[in-house]
């Protein structure tokens, strides 16, 4: 059997450092501040741009998102490690990824974004990925409880090629229906004209970021919440090892191309209420254990087949449209209107599952 | 005799939990995991060789199954 060189310590590392040093650029050629890549984010920004929900500074669809999903595939067909499966329990996942997001949003960022807004000098997240480790702390013990939501069961080949051809329909529509300068729309798809859903780097090379990125983290099944899970629950630093690379490279890339700027004041697309950037967090970070991985990860994971990631995913980006439908997302200057009862609702399901969902053996 | 876990369907780190769980309650040498994706086969393997075991592992259709000896 051939060894998967990129599930090696040096293949996670490089994985991480690759992630460190195309977010950076990214941002340099059109992405917003320290948003290089924030797979919460642009998934919102997917729910905007398809109008599930009409706050008009968000709106893009992302084609990093769609790449991530597409290389993923690739990669898993290439390596044959496509596995078409489904039918543990998607519901859960779905209502995991709307809560998921909400905490995300009410942080203003996912677990990729935390590391690279900390890479750029944010220092609000640091109570960000302490929230973040604090929820996947939460998860660990009801893992180590008997939390599991169940056994996939195989499907059919094209069952798991039909997340990776909705991306691919999305990519279609952006090509159809292309930006229109100064124009909140173009055809069905909604743009953004002011605001971080207007910043972005040119849909081709965003796109082939995310297909490099979506392939390599497939074979080396890239996890930033699986990072600290594992950590927690059996002191290994496999995963761990490719996050401090891609903080590192990052750091170095944002400092070489003078994107690095220090404080809690004024950083872009973020706020400095701290305590609700930790518990915003920690609410994600326990959704994500519960799913059993982060946001860039369920995307790898619904490209090499799996259907119930596909499905958390589908929950993020209806959650998203929940979010800044119902006034829960935070902003620059500060929470939504309702996002502290978001948050505490999502807490309350959270624990629901945790505690309800246990296989005793 | 060896302790048998059919992790097959479970995704991480399921299948690495059921593999410390055998480590711990297990009396037998020999633990044999059965796992269906890659992922699940790496992480048990890397899991199993930080306990200095050895692991031997075959492929059955989509299937893996992980022998897993402990020194």
């Amino acid at each position: 059997m051939t060894k998967n060189f990129f599930g090696t310590r040096t293949g996670i590392i490089l994985v991480g450092a690759i992630i460190g040093i195309l977010a950076p650029l990214l941002q340099k050629l059109g992405n917003p501040g320290n948003m290089g890549i924030c797979v919460a984010c642009f998934e919102r920004d997917i729910s905007g741009g398809l109008g599930f929900h009409r706050a008009e500074v968000v709106q893009y669809l992302r084609p990093e998102i769609i790449g991530f999903v597409l290389g993923s595939l690739a990669a898993a067909l290439l390596f044959k490690d496509y596995r078409a499966r489904t039918g543990s329990a998607p519901f859960v996942r779905f209502v995991l990824g709307v809560f998921a997001m909400i905490g995300a949003l009410v942080f203003l960022g996912c677990p990729w974004r935390a590391l690279l807004r900390l890479s750029g000098g944010d220092w609000n997240a640091i109570l960000g990925l302490a929230g973040l480790i604090s929820g996947i702390w939460i998860g660990t013990l009801f893992l180590k409880n008997g939390y599991n939501l169940g056994r996939t069961q195989k499907t059919h080949f094209t069952a798991g090629l039909l997340m990776p051809l909705v991306m691919a329909g999305f990519l279609i529509l952006m090509l159809v229906y292309p930006q229109v300068a100064q124009e909140p729309k173009s055809g069905v798809l909604f743009y953004s004209v002011k605001g971080p859903g207007a910043s972005h780097a040119p849909l081709f090379v965003a796109l082939g970021a995310g297909l490099l990125i979506g392939f390599i983290a497939q074979r080396s099944r890239f996890c930033t919440m699986g990072a600290f899970r594992d950590l927690i629950l059996f002191k290994q630093v496999h995963l761990v090892s490719g996050v401090l690379a891609l903080v590192v490279m990052a750091v170095i890339m944002n400092l070489i191309l003078g994107q690095f700027h220090m404080g809690f004041e004024k950083q872009p697309v973020a706020h400095n209420l701290h305590i609700w950037n930790f518990i915003g967090m920690a609410l994600a970070g326990l959704a994500f254990a519960l799913a059993g991985g982060c946001p860039g990860r369920q995307l790898f994971l619904a490209g090499e087949g799996d259907g119930d990631a596909a499905v958390f995913v589908f929950g993020m980006i209806t959650g998203a449209a929940f979010a800044h439908n119902f006034g829960l997302a935070s902003s620059p200057t500060g929470l939504g209107p309702h996002g502290m009862a978001a948050v505490a609702v999502g807490f309350v399901v959270c624990l629901f599952i945790g505690l309800t969902m246990r296989k005793t053996n | 005799m060896a302790t048998t876990i059919d992790a097959r369907g479970l995704s991480c780190p399921q299948p690495v939990l059921m593999f410390m769980d055998a480590v711990k309650s297990s009396p037998d040498k020999e633990i044999i995991v059965l796992v269906d994706t890659d992922a699940s086969m790496e992480n048990v393997t890397r899991a199993a060789e930080s306990k200095n075991c050895k692991v031997t592992v075959t492929q059955e259709a989509d299937e893996y199954r992980l022998t897993i000896v402990r020194s």
